[in-house]
């Protein structure tokens, strides 16, 4: 069955790309979890959507092709996370209130553009759900692009990025600059919602960064291991549920995420630990 | 004054930590009022009132945590907007074991995370950092637990780790905001005896906020009394010289009532 898949090429760039995603996406995704802001990738995901829906838009009224839909989408996921920092700083006491405020105004623009972008069509349903057939040679390229950089990012900040996460009082202290980690962390999740949302689609990103995550932190004894699990259990759904969804023609967001929930379903059943 | 080259060259002589007429209010309710004292290295300084005297307050100023609004603050003889060799101090905070208790890390990680900042950015742990990390660790007695996860330990355990990350940078400075919340009686003993090691053989200046006046007195070199200002500062058996009335003036209440009431 991988044969067939990786005989056409813009089948084999589909299935590069989801390697790519199911490695950035559980590795952001384990700082995520540990910080108890899951919902953060739905807020980004969501404000990724209201970029592609003007992108579209653009495409569709004004002809404005230099901006491709999935562009726009980066481009809005990126001010969506520096809005998301923004709002954290102000509402210091209860820093989660900027994740639902992300989340609607995302929603929102989204309904407008595409509304005027005269509603729904086969594009948006592919950016919604995920889809096999979407990935051009120039889009592997870019993606490889961004995990080279978020998996250099995350190599060389690894220890900060673990103290301001395990303890952000002290690593003040310890004189790290806990603002720009920070900034640096929520750019990167930005990218990897960005990039995974050509595989897994807008509504199904945040089970691709958190799912795996759940499963890992039940089964892991130090947080590399945790990174480690999680990537192995993204790279599995990635590839089990690529090609499931190619077979009986589903979205692979879908896919995916089902086989990412049957390997939770595994770990909860092995390994009864607290969470 | 050598505060222009960074405190490289700093004074010698001057208090690890000097605090000068500080006030501090948060929206309209004032905490801390013309607060003022040093602390000479090598001594074990206890710091102690009730309940919302402003004790943490005063911690996280020193810190670096919140802004000054009046007074100043000195590090080492430098003035705390300028000074930069924060790896000279560490802090066992008093949330340090409200943590999340599922986080995924062991002992090891969060020992190594006290020598996050003095590795300094762009640097990798190397062999040196491994055997500080597995001394500070042994220094606290819990080497056996080295590779455990720390949710899985008891509380006071938990506690002895805080303590091996704050060690593990070889700070000069310790200071820590009542570190025994839930510690057991017998464990608070040895843990003050510990500190009284690390204060007498390592030459670590300390700073203990506690509320429990009862126990910390037996230990600490200097005792200040705060609340809303400082009361008292001195030799702690001096203090006892002082009334009972004088005392309650100062904390609101009996002392007696004080060192019972947990
Ligand atoms: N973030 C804050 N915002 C507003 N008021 C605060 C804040 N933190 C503390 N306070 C108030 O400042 C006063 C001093 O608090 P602080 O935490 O410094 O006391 P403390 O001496 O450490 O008390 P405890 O022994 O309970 O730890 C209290 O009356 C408290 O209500
Ligand atoms: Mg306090």
């Amino acid at each position: 069955m991988l044969e067939t898949f990786l005989e056409f090429e813009f089948l084999r760039n589909t299935f590069y790309t989801g390697l790519l995603i199911g490695l950035i996406a559980p590795l952001l995704g384990t700082f995520i979890v540990v910080r108890r802001l899951s919902l953060i990738a739905d807020g980004l995901s969501h404000v990724t959507l209201s970029g592609i829906a003007f992108g579209l838009f653009l495409e569709k009224k004004i002809a404005l092709l230099a901006i491709s839909p999935y562009y726009a989408g980066i481009g809005f996921s990126i001010i969506g996370a520096m809005i998301i920092e923004y709002l954290r700083s102000i509402y210091q006491s209860f820093q989660e209130i900027a994740i639902p405020i992300i989340l609607s105004v995302g929603v929102g623009l989204s309904v407008i553009f595409i509304s005027l972008a005269d509603g729904f069509n086969t594009d948006l349903y592919a950016y919604l759900f995920g889809s096999v057939a979407a990935v051009s040679r120039h889009d592997l390229y870019f993606i490889l692009g961004i995990t080279l950089f978020i998996v250099a990012a995350v190599f060389f900040f690894y220890k900060e990025l673990f103290a301001v996460s395990f303890d952000e009082e002290y690593a003040k202290v310890a004189g790290i600059h806990a603002k720009y980690v920070h900034l640096l962390f929520i750019l990167l999740t930005a990218l990897t919602i960005s990039a995974s949302i050509r595989i897994v689609g807008v509504l199904l990103v945040s089970a691709l960064m958190t799912l795996p995550v759940a499963s890992s932190i039940r089964v892991a004894k130090s947080f590399k291991q945790a990174i480690f699990y999680s990537i192995i259990f993204g790279e599995i759904s990635v590839i089990a549920g690529l090609i499931s969804g190619y077979y009986f023609e589903i979205p692979p967001g879908g896919t995916i995420v089902v086989s990412l929930a049957i390997i939770l379903g595994i770990t909860l059943l092995f390994k009864s630990r607290k969470s | 004054m050598n505060a222009k080259n960074g405190g490289i060259g700093m004074d010698s002589t001057a208090p690890v930590l000097s605090v000068n007429q500080l006030d501090y209010k948060y929206e309209q309710q004032n905490v801390l009022e013309g607060v003022t004292f040093s602390i000479q290295k090598g001594s074990f300084a206890g710091l102690v009132g009730p309940n919302g005297s402003g004790k943490t307050t005063l911690i996280q100023l020193i810190l670096g945590l919140l802004r000054l609004q009046e007074g100043n603050i000195e590090l080492f003889g430098t003035p705390i907007q300028k000074f930069k060799n924060w790896n000279k101090i560490s802090f066992v905070s008093q949330k340090a074991n409200t943590f999340n208790r599922g986080f995924p890390a062991t002992v090891y990680e969060v020992v190594a995370m006290g020598l996050t900042g003095n590795i300094g950015y762009f640097r990798f742990f190397n062999r040196l950092h491994k055997k500080q990390i597995y001394q500070a660790i042994e220094n606290v007695g819990m080497s056996d637990y080295v590779h455990r996860n720390i949710g899985d330990l008891s509380g006071g355990q938990q506690q002895r780790v805080f303590i091996a990350r704050s060690l593990v940078s070889q700070p000069e400075l310790l200071i820590l905001d009542e570190p025994t919340v839930g510690v057991d009686t017998e464990n608070v003993e040895r843990f003050y005896k510990m500190l009284a090691r690390l204060n007498k053989q390592e030459g670590i200046t300390l700073l203990l906020v506690s509320h429990d006046i009862g126990t910390i007195t037996s230990y600490v070199t200097d005792l200040l009394c705060l609340n809303k200002t400082i009361h008292y500062h001195g030799n702690p058996s001096e203090f006892y010289q002082k009334s009972d009335e004088e005392i309650s003036k100062f904390y609101g209440h009996s002392m007696h009532a004080i060192s019972h009431d947990h």
